[in-house]
């Protein structure tokens, strides 16, 4: 399971990295959020897989502590996914504004060669 | 408090007072400046019993004691002279000031930066502490700097300031340096240790270091040869500026730092060369060029270069005599040259010119200016029974003294530089009040008001009572100063005026007779008005050279800021990657070596589930060019495989959480999608891909693929690690008897760390409200700005009519039934967030989603008749909530966000647990709400405004209004 996960970021983060470099803003919008995935997969990872562990006490009753997956990472993770969602919202919005103004959709606002 | 700390504090607390005065209250700064300087000047009076007796007072004041950084103010007897300088000079300058600032002037700036400075010069004066030292010695360049570029709205002031700056900065810089090293060598920053390591110092290794960088900071400070140029150019300061700066203070600080390091750093012959070297080319230099000088205050700029030349030369020399001498000179013509510059300001002031050229006869007309400036013009050529001649000669007799019987070159240059200053002294006096009444002055001069008079008075007066009675006068004094810094060293001298027909004094005579002679000739053969430019040296300038040395320099900064930076954001991006990526591989290649075996067995279900997830984001990466849509739909489906994922591995939080992001997100895109042009494929165009893209992709995939395996194998490496110590174990124990849920994740997030949050959504937002804004300015591309296919149909069919009666009407339906049931699950979601899987933000995303889903189906028109929304208030009062809950624990004495849990019981329900951290929740939800309705409603109002404005003229807001919702255009 370990190395399904592992090569999965991987695969996110080389899709989002090509995207990142690439020329047209909407691209390195989709790469920016393949990169979310491959991030926030890394940190949830970071507590290790468990199965079946969610951390929730049921009927008040604590088990013992490895009966629970870890709790930081998920949070740290849930924090993470509404700020990359308010994230895509500012680039999305820029990035037509960018457009109108420019008259291009490519990153430097301007085409390559153009001076 | 101590009196040292008071002398030095007041003058800023005097600065911060006079900067809150109104700009016209001239009297009340002048008040206030006055008796501040005289504040300080009786603080140190009161001083002189204590110094008199021999003592170094000190006081420290603790601030870094483990690091040996203290505050640490001393005065010895030469720190008191100096202070006592600095005050008296400083009341006169601003009495003098008065008078000769205009009303129109911005007074409150002029006297705060002026006080702010004398604090700085006091600080210098009274220092204990190398580091302290150059603290305060950069605080005179920074106020110095303020004063010389007060005129700001004149580009010989800005520039002449920033030239100022730079070089004494600079030099400041190479203090620091110096003071460090020499700190490190004796073992402590203190000024008292460092005084009497003197043979310590010179032995060591890094005396030369020492040496060089300190003489570069004071021969920067005290315009010596190569450095001298920016003097000049800090005339474009007010007069009672200059006169204060280049008397008293700022150029004698240069001087001051020599004079109090003699004892550790002087003796050598290196100290010699360089000090000695500098001191006598600038004595020589500075005296010709101040022959030339057209400007009234140039010939007393580089008159003050030429004496500080003597004074660095006496230094340089190394004899204590000569040190003597060097203190004398420095009292005497901080006297003579405050005073000369203050009669010049008055020149000014009354006649509107500094311009030697046109002014000319005016003893008529200010007949007490003129006998004033003759005296304080003659003690600076060195006229006996002035002061200026007394240390003139202590000058000539050292210079004898080293030179010894066959080498007559020191004493040769001295002889000329005394003709060639009482020369420009003769020049000033001649042409300003002899020769014919000078006609077509701007103004017509007459005597200025006596108090503007009165410190030029005080000061003549003490050139001549020191001239006469220097034993009876300056005497004690003096030989305190010189006690304190020579200590055991001090030679017998002799202050009287009359020592007998000896060498010296013919070589006084000869310089008097050589100048007058010199000034006769000029007059006669090259009349010095008609020149342009100083003969034979008038490359010496410097300034050529600063401006060269400062456009390579900018020049270097900027051609390497071209080589190492880029506009561009690809390049930017791709050094991003690659830095994070060696940073990454570095650590995560020694754990290769030891790879371990998998902790959890393969499901092929879960492998199965990623390689979709894979396939998706590779042909998303491949698609997003030139298919958008089917991009984001591929997005999509990789998101959901990471829902799923979280799901999988006991994250249901993550799973909901995400799942609810991803649907919003994927809306929000689509919303976004309308307004980017179509792309058509190269293949379509029939264009080529051309060879530099197709290089720069096998770039960017070989990069894509080293970053992806990076990662691949980082994360590898520490899933087959087992986990260390974590402080999971204190949430989950914690959880529910003190954050009282039993969803850990949820309780951290409200409750362990809430700030965290509320944080988060304060970002969340500020963004809500940013895409706003940029949406109400936002123009669309030309291209896109026709109506979509679905809303120009010629048939009037708009979404709403759609959606009432058109094709959409079961869907429509459908999804208005749909409304409350999203709204019970998005409550239900919320309520039990504490407890089990759920929480304010699912929560709110689900509700958003409830509301847009109107909108898609309906069309906005239809939406926000039957549906006031307005988002903004679900923001505000979301975070208010949020905060007023952690301000909530305040009134309890608590820290902010201390959640409190009371188990209140309810009628028919029972006990119920209702910790505050729920209410904190309901304001996430609120603003999570707010915020993603209001990103989505913007984008989605673009195309009812582009509609409106291509179908009608005008707008509708008020009609939006109306109906309660927010203003979009």
């Amino acid at each position: 399971m370990e190395l399904i996960l592992a090569l999965a970021i991987g695969v996110l983060s080389g899709a989002g990295i090509w995207l990142l470099l690439r020329p047209r803003t909407f691209q390195v919008i989709m790469g920016l959020s393949l990169i979310s995935y491959a991030v926030n997969l890394f940190i949830f990872s970071m507590g290790r897989l468990t199965q079946n562990k969610a951390p929730v006490i049921i009927d008040g009753e604590l088990l013992p502590l490895t009966e629970y997956a870890d709790p930081l990472p998920q949070a740290l993770v849930l924090t993470a996914i509404v700020i990359g969602f308010a994230m895509t919202a500012l680039f999305l919005v820029l990035l037509l504004a960018s457009r109108g103004l420019t008259g291009t959709d490519h990153v430097d606002g301007k085409e390559d060669g153009s001076a | 408090m101590s009196s040292l700390v008071l002398i030095v504090l007041l003058p800023f607390l005097g600065s911060c007072l006079a900067a809150l005065l109104p700009a016209n209250a001239r009297n009340w700064e002048a008040w206030l400046a006055g008796s501040v300087t005289l504040g300080c000047a009786v603080l140190a009076l009161l001083q002189y019993g204590a110094v008199a007796g021999g003592d170094v007072l000190r006081t420290t004041v603790s601030w870094l004691p483990q690091y040996g950084l203290n505050l640490i103010f001393r005065m010895d007897g030469f720190a008191w002279l100096f202070t006592l300088l600095v005050s008296v000079i400083g009341f006169l300058v601003v009495l003098y000031a008065r008078y000769y600032m205009s009303p129109e002037d911005p007074v409150p700036r002029f006297f705060s930066f002026l006080l702010a400075f004398m604090g700085a010069m006091l600080g210098v004066v009274l220092s204990g502490n190398l580091i302290q030292l150059v603290l305060f010695w950069e605080l005179t360049s920074l106020t110095s700097f303020m004063l010389i570029g007060y005129w700001h709205h004149r580009a010989d002031a800005r520039r002449g300031a920033r030239m100022a700056f730079t070089v004494t900065a600079t030099g400041g810089l190479a203090l620091f340096a110096g003071m460090v090293i020499l700190g490190q060598i004796v073992g402590s920053y203190d000024l008292d240790d460092v005084l009497v390591a003197g043979d310590l110092v010179r032995a060591h290794d890094g005396y030369l270091w020492v040496l060089g960088l300190v003489a570069l900071g004071a021969l920067t400070k005290s315009a010596q040869f190569p450095f001298h140029f920016w003097l000049p150019r800090a005339m474009a300061a007010p007069t009672p500026v200059s006169a204060f700066l280049h008397s008293a203070t700022m150029v004698k600080a240069g001087v001051f730092l020599l004079i109090r390091f003699w004892p550790v750093l002087a003796g050598t012959e290196a100290w010699s060369l360089i000090i000695g070297g500098a001191g006598l080319a600038t004595l020589v230099i500075g005296a010709f060029l101040a022959i030339f000088q057209h400007d009234l205050k140039g010939l007393l700029a580089y008159s003050t270069i030429s004496h500080l030349g003597l004074i660095t030369l006496l230094l340089g020399i190394g004899t204590p005599l000569a040190a003597v001498a060097a203190i004398f000179h420095t009292i005497n013509h901080a006297t003579f040259k405050a005073s000369l510059f203050m009669a010049a300001g008055i020149i000014d002031h009354e006649t509107g010119t500094r311009d030697l050229r046109q002014l000319g006869g005016l003893r008529h007309l200010m007949p007490i200016t003129t006998t004033l400036a003759m005296v304080a013009a003659a003690a600076m050529a060195g006229v006996p029974l002035l002061n200026g001649f007394l240390s003139k000669e202590m000058f000539f007799a050292e210079t004898i003294d080293v030179s010894g019987s066959m080498n007559w070159g020191l004493p040769l240059a001295a002889t000329l530089a005394g003709l060639f200053s009482v020369t420009y002294s003769l020049r000033f006096i001649h042409e300003v009040f002899f020769g014919p009444p000078a006609r077509d002055l701007p103004r017509v001069p007459h005597e200025p008001p006596y108090w503007m008079r009165f410190p030029i008075e005080a000061l003549v007066l003490a050139c001549l009572v020191v001239g006469v009675v220097p034993g009876l006068t300056i005497g004690p004094y003096l030989h305190l100063a010189v006690v304190s810094v020579l200590g055991g060293a001090t030679p017998e001298y002799s202050l009287s005026v009359w020592h007998g027909f000896n060498l010296p004094l013919l070589m006084s005579v000869a310089a008097l007779g050589g100048g007058v002679l010199l000034y006769l000739v000029l007059e006669k053969c090259l009349p010095v008005r008609s020149l342009d430019k100083v003969p034979l040296l008038h490359r010496f300038d410097g300034q050529r050279e600063f401006e060269r040395v400062l456009m390579a320099v900018t020049g270097f900064a900027g051609r390497v800021q071209h080589r190492l930076t880029s506009q561009r954001l690809q390049p930017q991006l791709m050094w991003l990657v690659l830095v994070t990526l060696i940073a990454g591989l570095l650590p995560s290649l020694r754990g290769v070596t030891d790879l371990r075996e998998l902790p959890m067995a393969l499901d092929p279900a879960f492998a199965m589930m990623w390689l979709i997830g894979g396939i998706c984001a590779v042909a998303a990466a491949y698609q997003a060019k030139y298919h958008r849509l089917a991009a984001l739909a591929l997005v999509g489906g990789t998101g959901l495989v990471v829902c799923l994922t979280f799901a999988w591995f006991s994250a249901p939080d993550l799973a909901l959480t995400q799942l609810a992001v991803e649907v919003v997100t994927t809306v929000l895109i689509l919303l976004g999608l309308r307004w980017l042009p179509r792309r058509l494929e190269p293949k379509e165009l029939g264009i080529q891909a051309s060879l530099r893209d197709r290089v720069r992709r096998s770039r960017d995939f070989l990069i894509a693929t080293l970053g992806g395996g990076g990662m691949a194998l980082l994360a590898y490496l520490v899933l087959t690690r087992d986990q260390s110590e974590s402080i999971a174990d204190f949430f989950l124990e914690k959880a529910l008897p003190e954050g009282g849920g039993t969803n850990v994740v949820n309780v951290i997030l409200v409750d362990f760390r809430g700030f965290d949050t509320f944080g988060e959504i304060a970002v969340l937002g500020i963004v809500a409200l940013t895409v706003y804004a940029l949406l109400r300015r936002f123009r669309p591309a030309p291209e896109s700005i026709h109506l979509s296919q679905q809303q120009d149909d010629p048939e009037g069919y708009t979404p709403s009519k759609d959606a009432e009666e058109g094709s959409l009407l079961v869907p429509g339906l459908f999804m208005r039934a749909l409304m409350p049931v999203l709204m019970v699950v998005s409550i239900y979601l919320f309520m039990r967030g504490h407890n089990m899987p759920g929480g304010g933000f699912v929560a709110g995303l689900v509700m958003s989603v409830a509301i847009i889903l109107q909108y898609m189906v309906g069309g906005t028109e239809w939406v926000e008749e039957k549906l006031p929304i307005r988002p903004h208030v679900w923001i505000s009062s979301g975070l208010l909530l949020a905060l007023l809950t952690g301000l909530g624990a305040w009134v309890f004495g608590y820290p902010f966000l201390t959640t409190h849990s009371p188990h209140p019981v309810l009628p028919l329900v029972g006990e119920v647990p209702l910790p505050s951290a729920f209410l904190f929740d309901l304001g996430v939800f609120s603003l999570v709400v707010g915020a993603t309705v209001l990103v989505l409603i913007a984008l989605g109002h673009q195309s009812v405004r582009s509609h409106r404005s291509s179908a009608k003229a005008g707008d509708t807001p008020d009609e939006n209004r109306q109906r309660g919702a927010i203003r979009w255009s």
